[in-house]
């Protein structure tokens, strides 16, 4: 019972511990890579003892150091309790919702079978909606708080942007559900490690030698429900190029231009960990997650029969670096969507979510509904 | 005392508090959001209970939609003139509040040994079971819901859209 | 695992809160609050007793509920937000123009 406890403890704290990293290092590129991209230098001032290590420095040391000790504002007539709330159910949900992504499969420890996921559940998807929910209470309150016009116009918009594209993230979502027969995320990523030829049906079978070899990807699967999540989570995360309820260039900082340092920080570092999480969610959903093509629990097993055994930490290790991959892979691809594309004025953002997305998410269910049921 | 009942208790205090906090503080957007820790609390009961779907559907459907849509409200109408407590109806309506609870709280003490709970399976609670009732038993009852959400939808626009004045 | 008494105790004092609070707040929105409170009282009460009697029937009424408290929920604020348009004022003593 201890020992359970441990490893779970143990679990939450890895996860936890590399998704706030990870939103630290994503910092760091997202500076980087737009000064890449927008052909100029980025931040390299900071330096310790003549080193500035490409903008690591200045970004990773000298940035939140300044954040944690600048003065913390409260406006005169907001609401100081609230105020201070905003920023801590902001990046609760988003820290909260990697505990159903499943990070590998299972480490066999003398008879104890540890599953690489923190939590179990057997509602998996249904609890990502669920903090999803939640996001939306740091952004209102944040605005509420702040007792700012501004602030309020940029909190409702984003708030609204946000249930709107809740709606689109989940019935996309529904195809990939049917198609794997699971909600829990765990069992969506092993049903990925099978090969698309063994999921065909013989009515189907002159497929076969053309993807027949491929595994069963989300992304082979349900393409179009691959495109929809990832939209929806983009705008989610309210990044570029659904950004307006921040608005940069327009609303100051939106919703939370009457935070400084700490505070702001965590919204800060709650928007990256959302990042991460978009990131993960993909991964998991429509890219295997942890799977490796080809690799079972023993070692590879190539559609050409041959089979090369491996050990069961090499497994491991193997599985976790592609998870990192894979969820490195859309974290880099939302910092280059938010460097190259402008961004939605607010009422094309509506119209894109309920006129577009919905109907064709729906649509998706449909036809996988009647492909499932043709196929059997 | 074992860890599930401390665990019980403490949340047990905890949502009466919370649920105190409601009808008692006098800035409506803290009661808002004093209810919104109650229904997490009440979520978390759920899953405790074995009813994992319909926890998590608490949150996603009550915490998550329902209360944002009050705060919104909250936000937009923004009242300036709080309210005045009168001495008078709060210690009648408190009266009669304890008298309530008075009554049904004994109605509850059971004078004898409770029986165990009825041994559950692995599924119960889980989407699985719940779909199956819902899509089996209850396949009327659920159209007739949607049918009413439709409604509502409706209503709601319909009644909050401002007058506009024929030209 | 708790004996059913006492989330039906936990059930009922939640529920004489909430009804508490309709009768003494004056503000027509804490009022719908309130409400929510009660009928989230007698959730618990269906999954206590869905648990304790194996019965999956008390989930499926804890479904109905939440979808109709949302309804209500979003029709009861229209209304509000219609009758404020009106009166300006949150206040239920201020809309007794229907008494006699």
């Amino acid at each position: 019972m201890i020992v359970d406890l441990a490893i779970i403890a143990l679990k939450a704290f890895l996860v936890v511990f590399m998704v706030l990293n990870l939103a630290g290092i994503l910092g760091w590129i997202e500076r980087k890579g737009s000064a890449l991209i927008q052909d100029r230098i980025g931040a390299n001032r900071a330096s310790i003892l003549g080193f500035a290590g490409m903008g690591l420095v200045n970004t990773l040391i000298a940035d939140p150091l300044k954040f944690l000790t600048k003065e913390d504002f409260v406006p005169p007539a907001g609401d100081k309790l609230l105020h201070t709330l905003a920023p801590c159910m902001a990046l609760f949900p988003a820290l909260v919702t990697f505990a159903v992504i499943p990070f590998g499969d299972v480490i066999t420890l003398g008879e104890r079978v540890i599953n690489l996921q923190v939590a179990n559940l057997n509602v998996g998807i249904l609890y990502v909606f669920a903090m999803g929910s939640l996001g939306v209470y740091g952004i209102v309150i944040g605005a509420w708080a702040s007792n700012n016009k501004f602030s309020l116009l940029g909190g409702v918009r984003g708030s609204a942007q946000m249930i709107s594209y809740e709606v689109a993230m989940g019935l996309s979502v529904m195809g990939v559900l049917m198609v794997y027969s699971s909600l829990d995320l765990q069992e969506i990523a092993r049903a990925q490690g099978a090969l698309i030829g063994t999921l065909l049906p013989p009515s189907l079978g002159f497929l076969q030698p053309l993807v027949g070899w491929l595994p069963a990807w989300g992304v082979f699967l349900q393409p179009l429900a691959f495109l929809l999540f990832f939209t929806a989570a983009v705008a989610e995360t309210k990044r570029i190029p659904f950004d307006l309820p921040e608005g940069e260039s327009e609303l100051v900082a939106g919703y939370h231009v009457e935070y400084s340092g700490g505070k702001f920080l965590m919204f800060f570092a709650g928007e990256f960990a959302e990042i991460v999480t978009a990131a993960g969610l993909v991964a998991t959903l429509f890219f295997g997650g942890w799977q490796v093509p080809y690799l079972m629990r023993d070692g590879f097993h190539f559609p050409w029969g041959s089979v090369w055994l491996l050990s069961q930490p090499t497994v491991v290790v193997l599985q976790l670096i592609s998870f990192g991959i894979k969820v490195f892979f859309f974290c880099w691809l939302q910092i280059l969507l938010r460097w190259s594309v402008p961004r939605f004025r607010y009422d094309q953002v509506m119209r894109l979510g309920w006129k577009m997305m919905l109907p064709l998410a729906l649509l998706n269910v449909a036809v996988t509904a009647v492909v499932i049921i043709a196929a059997q | 005392m074992d860890f599930s009942t401390l665990i019980f208790f403490l949340l047990a205090g905890l949502l009466v508090i919370a649920s105190l906090l409601v009808v008692f503080l006098r800035d409506v957007v803290h009661c808002a959001l004093a209810l919104v820790a109650a229904l997490l609390i009440i979520a978390i009961f759920f899953v405790s209970l074995h009813a994992p779907t319909v926890g998590i559907l608490q949150i996603m459907v009550y915490a998550g939609a329902v209360m944002v849509l009050f705060l919104f409200v909250i936000m937009f109408l923004n009242p300036a003139v709080l309210e005045r407590p009168r001495a008078l109806w709060w210690s009648a309506a408190s009266i009669l509040a304890l008298l309530l609870g008075g009554l049904l709280v004994p109605l509850f003490f059971n004078h004898e040994p409770p029986g165990d709970p009825v041994a559950s399976t692995e599924l119960f609670g889980s989407p699985e079971m719940l779909a199956k009732s819902l899509f089996g038993d209850f396949v009327l009852p659920f159209e007739i819901a949607s049918v009413l959400l439709l409604v509502a939808i409706v209503g709601a626009v319909v009644l909050a859209r401002r007058e506009r004045s024929a030209p | 695992m708790m004996p059913l008494n006492y989330y039906l105790i936990l059930s009922a004092v939640v529920f004489a809160i909430g009804v508490v609070g309709v009768l003494i707040r004056r503000n027509l929105i804490v009022v719908l609050m309130s409400i929510e409170l009660m009928l989230n009282a007698v959730n618990l009460t269906f999954i206590a007793f869905s648990r304790y009697l194996g019965s999956m029937v008390g989930q499926v009424a804890v479904f109905f509920v939440m979808a109709v408290a949302a309804a209500e929920a979003v029709v009861g604020l229209a209304i509000i937000i219609a009758v404020f348009r009106q009166r300006q004022s949150l206040d239920p003593q201020d809309m007794q123009i229907l008494k006699w």
